[in-house]
């Protein structure tokens, strides 16, 4: 059998070789400690370089965010040894319970820790700092490391710019690519531009001398890898003008929102009450405190809030109503402080104004009893077999406005509003059992229906533009940033454009047209002709909610705002003077001698203690 | 139509212990791949932008691949196409050395647009194939001089090209087509003298030219005492007496070409690295530092390792060419021994296997090209870890199966498909 022995000769072959291998890896991975040695950091010493993260400026080019040098002690508890507690102590400006403290608990946790390397002391003094890396070479497993830390040289926009913060257990867990203390994005524009503002992690390799103190670079530097600064993020925010927003929102409770109806960039996002730039930086110190904060400053309301939008609802239903061709601009419609819609002779109340009324004034006095009609007419169209068809039809064209859904804004944690769907209205009142009647609380933005200020400020930007939108957005194309394409493309509502200019004189008279009864005249500001709609919107805790939106100038406008105030009354009341004394300040740069009284009025009342 | 009766179930039929060891042993690869690029952050084991990402697409492609050779394919069909495939494999190598870029070097690399290919994977194949296409032929006979020659020229000739494509170390494994030859009846004399070769050529720049020369006489001589003791006649005796004197006088120039051969023919960085390895040089940084790093990865693993993910040696791209030649250095940091032990044996198992089903085969050609599959298996497998573990020069050659590459993975795929294909085909019928 000379063939199998070949075989078998050539198998035992095998065998040998693979048991070499095996022996050679037995010596070197069990028998031979110096590998270990090496690789527990005897010769060479391997430092990770944090990357600046990128800076935000605003759309005028102001620094928003930008860094700063700070330096922490780092420490691989599995390289620690013969540490002199005291030494170390006093050299950090701490006391030695405190590193007793700390090696305890590496200690308890060392197999979950294993050969990671944490953070020892944070944003340490640069003096300190100085002293340690003289003396670094004393305890081994320590080492020092510099990084950036974020600093706010202009105070506008906490909400807006949001906070970075050390990556918690959980988020490494879904985020393997970040070690523990590192910093990224919790929230606002750090979070939605973690990934451009971050950069990239590098290393350098360090030789020590037989003292283990000077350190070389290893091969010249041949195997380091340099870090990759983050790329910095443009906003479209003006700084000044949201200052300047903040200013006016001071003691309000509610948003200010305003955007470049051109491109649905964002000018202005605040949320009232918000938090200050001064915290950011050390967030985590301030963090206990404004989390139990009764007035929610960590809440930014401007995407997250959702409220009934009140009569500027008015201006869709309109719209909705001439393109389904049930209202024409002529039509006039009665109201006697109200609407009466059951026969029983309940009412939905209207203020005291002239009657009938047609679609322009009807706009401009903000008429309840007019849009009843306009919804009833929307609802009881003989085009379609039900109300529920109808009320669906209806529906589909109001999210195209932007509502009900979430905008795909840029911006992190925005939310969707409710625009109801009919199934809502079947589970809730059994199918075929609703009516016009039932739901006539959409006619003038009540009841269930809830919008986002971001969403109504879209529409301050749709009316603007006649017709479509940009969805709006808080980050500029530049360098190292690309944008979402969908950021350039126009979304067409299903209203046609030829019937916004049919609504459009009724938002100019509403604020322009004075002791014609229009309700927004607070607002009027010579030369900039302001188009606007007052929204008074019913909040069950308490005080109505001040609402208003505008845009200016009428003919290519430049600034849509929204400005939602809760409990504060009548739109005009609060949220019309601060929406407009916002455009008057981006249009003109400064606020008309007229308007100082009220500009003063704003600026110091506090609607919450 | 096939007699349904005979035709044996797919469970008895495939071998599917190859099949299982395939599997294990690429998956085991691809979450080490995603280990070793992990300082890259990706954002999960499936990111494209990232090696492991990539690797679950060509591990995909491999599964349809292993798929279509299966079943799909008419096992005879690489039989009937050996000899038009090793042909055009010969070309495309001859071409690449004209057409390609310049990858760290060498001419190996077609580009097509993102599509990157080595016709040099495709050559083990074609080699096998057309190896065992020719050997296989009735008449074939080791022993005739014509048989051999071409048995010779078939592996020598895809050998130079791939050597002139400045890939000296795949050329390499095309050395382990000798146990093939052996196998089918080549005198053991051939493995021996290259393996002397071999250790005269380390024990010369080891050492010295004259341990060599003492080495080669010695050889000679026990040689000689043993084949004069064994044969009688006068004749025989002679020429026992010339072959060793011709065969002092060829290790002796063998030995004083060394020199030459090393310092004339070798490229530098190869001569360096032949240096390192035999520890003429100690070089951490230069040519040494990739080994050192390798060797300080695998031996801080230790006896169970640091844990998966828990790498620091790998992690931070201390070790080059991670997720594809150094890819061991992850098994051995952070499975340790253990995780070491258990992928040497998944390939030592994968051989002996295929070394097992080429004995039983009842066909010439299933057999050869069984063996041909498993030489190739065991050439890259002793070619990397010895790299990686300081026992070989640096060769740049992927572990099979494990190391990122999708050239690599599919052309291996291939290879070791085809012969379960065959062996299927003949365990179909009684």
């Amino acid at each position: 059998m000379e063939r199998n022995n070949r075989s078998t000769k050539m198998m035992i072959g095998l065998g040998v070789v693979l048991l070499v291998l095996l022996g050679r890896l037995f010596y070197v991975q069990i028998i031979n400690e110096s590998y270990k040695t090496d690789a527990d950091n005897n010769s060479m010493t391997r430092e990770i370089i944090y990357p600046p993260r990128g800076v935000i400026y605003d759309r005028n080019g102001l620094l928003l965010v930008g860094n700063r040098i700070s330096y922490d002690i780092m420490v691989t508890p599995r390289q620690v040894s013969d540490l002199d507690t005291l030494a170390l102590a006093s050299i950090l400006d701490t006391t030695a319970d405190f590193i007793r403290d700390r090696m305890a608990y590496y200690k308890k946790f060392r197999t979950r820790i294993g050969w990671q390397t944490l953070t020892f002391l944070k944003q340490i003094d640069a003096n300190v700092y100085m002293r340690f890396a003289e003396e670094e070479f004393r305890f081994p497993g320590f080492k020092g490391q510099v990084r950036t830390m974020r600093e706010y040289p202009f105070n506008a926009g906490g909400n807006l710019l949001g906070y970075t913060s050390e990556v918690s257990p959980e988020y490494l867990a879904e985020h393997p690519e970040y070690r523990a203390g590192d910093f990224y994005g919790r929230t606002g524009l750090e979070a939605a531009r973690e990934k451009e503002l971050r950069g990239k992690k590098g290393w350098h390799i360090y030789q020590r001398d037989s003292r283990g103190r000077t350190k070389n670079a290893y091969r010249d530097g041949e195997f380091d890898v340099e870090a990759e600064p983050g790329s910095d993020v443009v906003a479209t925010i003006d700084a000044r003008l949201q200052q300047y927003g903040q200013r006016l929102m001071n003691g309000k409770k509610g948003s200010l929102v305003a955007i470049e109806p051109s491109t649905g960039e964002i000018l202005t996002m605040v949320s009232s009450p918000g938090i200050d730039v001064s915290v950011l930086a050390e967030f985590g110190k301030h963090y206990e405190e404004l989390s139990r904060d009764k007035n929610k400053p960590l809440y930014n309301r401007a995407v997250s809030a959702s409220y009934p939008p009140g009569s500027v609802f008015k201006l869709v239903n309109g719209l909705v109503g001439l393109e389904e061709g049930v209202l024409q601009p002529w039509m006039q419609y009665p109201c006697n402080m109200g609407y009466v819609y059951t026969s029983s002779g309940r009412k939905l109340g209207c203020h005291a104004h002239r009657s009938p009324l047609n679609l322009e004034d009807a706009v401009m006095m903000s008429c309840n009893g007019y849009f009843c009609y306009v919804f009833k007419n929307l609802l009881e169209n003989p085009k379609y077999a039900n109300t529920e068809e109808a009320y669906n039809h209806w529906r589909e064209m109001v999210m195209s406005f932007g509502f009900g859904r979430p905008l795909g804004s840029d911006f992190p944690s925005e939310l969707s509003g409710n625009v109801p769907s009919s199934d809502y209205y079947n589970r809730y009142y059994r199918k075929g059992r609703w009516r016009f009647q039932t739901i006539i609380s959409l006619s003038i933005g009540q009841g269930e229906i809830l919008t986002t200020p971001l969403q109504i400020a879209n529409l301050a930007a749709i009316m603007a533009n006649r017709g479509y939108y940009y969805i709006p957005h808080v980050v500029k194309a530049s360098e190292g940033v690309e944008i979402d394409p969908k950021y350039y493309e126009k979304q067409y509502t299903m209203v046609d454009p030829s019937h916004f200019p049919k609504v459009i004189p009724g938002m100019w008279k509403a604020v322009n047209a004075i002791g014609e009864g229009g309700t927004a005249n607070v607002g009027h500001v010579p030369g900039l002709d302001i188009c606007g709609k007052t929204g008074t919107a019913q909040n069950p805790h308490g005080k109505d909610n001040s609402v208003f939106i505008c845009f200016a100038p009428m003919d290519n406008p430049k600034i849509a705002v929204a400005a939602y105030i809760e409990n504060a009354g009548f739109g005009a009341s609060w949220a019309c003077p601060i929406a407009t004394l916002l455009v008057e300040r981006y249009l003109n740069g400064e606020i008309s001698a007229g308007r100082q009284d009220l500009e003063r009025r704003v600026l110091n009342t506090k609607l919450i203690r | 139509m096939e007699d349904r009766s005979l035709d044996r179930g797919l469970k008895k039929t495939v071998d599917w212990r190859l099949i299982v060891l395939y599997l294990l042993i690429m998956l085991f690869g691809w979450i080490n791949i995603y280990a070793a690029v992990r300082s890259g952050e990706p954002a999960s084991i499936f990111d494209l932008h990232f090696n492991c990402g990539k690797q679950a697409l060509w591990m995909a492609g491999a599964l349809v691949l292993a798929t279509l050779v299966l079943f799909v394919v008419n096992p005879y069909f690489w039989e009937s196409i050996a000899k038009p495939a090793y042909g055009v494999v010969m070309l495309l190598l001859i071409m690449v050395i004209f057409l390609s870029s310049n990858v760290k070097g060498s001419h190996s690399w077609f580009e097509l647009g993102p599509v990157k290919f080595q016709p040099a994977e495709l050559s083990k194949i074609t080699t096998s194939l057309m190896l065992a296409s020719i050997m296989s032929r009735p008449g074939f006979k080791m022993g005739n001089l014509r048989d051999f020659f071409t048995a010779a020229a078939i592996v020598l000739l895809p050998m130079l090209i791939i050597v002139a494509e400045s890939e000296t170390g795949s050329a390499l494994v095309y050395t382990g087509f000798i146990f093939v030859l052996y196998r089918e009846g080549l005198s053991g004399w051939w493995p021996a003298l290259l393996g002397i070769a071999i250790l005269l050529f380390v024990v010369t720049l080891k050492f010295s030219w004259w341990v060599s020369v003492i080495m080669v006489v010695v050889f000679a001589g026990v040689y000689l005492l043993y084949a004069l003791r064994r044969v009688g006649s006068l004749r025989i005796r002679r020429r026992v007496i010339w072959l060793t004197v011709l065969g002092v006088v060829a290790g002796v120039a063998l030995v004083l070409a060394t020199d030459f051969f090393f310092n004339k023919v070798l490229k530098d960085y190869q001569r360096e690295r032949i240096e390192v390895v035999l520890g003429i040089k100690e070089d951490l940084r230069g040519v040494g530092y990739n080994v050192h790093q390798s060797l300080i990865a695998i031996g801080s693993g230790g006896l169970f390792g640091k844990g998966y993910l828990q790498g620091t040696q790998t992690t931070f791209g201390f070790v080059p060419e991670q997720s594809t030649d150094f890819i061991f250095c992850t098994v051995g940091e952070e499975w340790g021994f253990v995780g070491c032990l258990f992928v040497i044996v998944l390939y030592g198992l994968l051989i002996f296997w295929l070394v097992q089903d080429a004995e039983r085969s009842r066909t010439a050609f299933t057999r050869i090209y069984g063996y041909c599959v498993a030489a190739c298996f065991f050439m890259h497998l002793v070619i990397n870890l010895g790299m990686t573990l300081g026992l070989m020069p640096v060769i740049g050659i992927p572990l099979p199966l494990f190391s990122y590459g999708g050239s690599s993975l599919w052309a291996f795929t291939t290879l070791l498909f085809i012969f379960i294909a065959l062996d299927r085909q003949e365990k179909k019928y009684f």
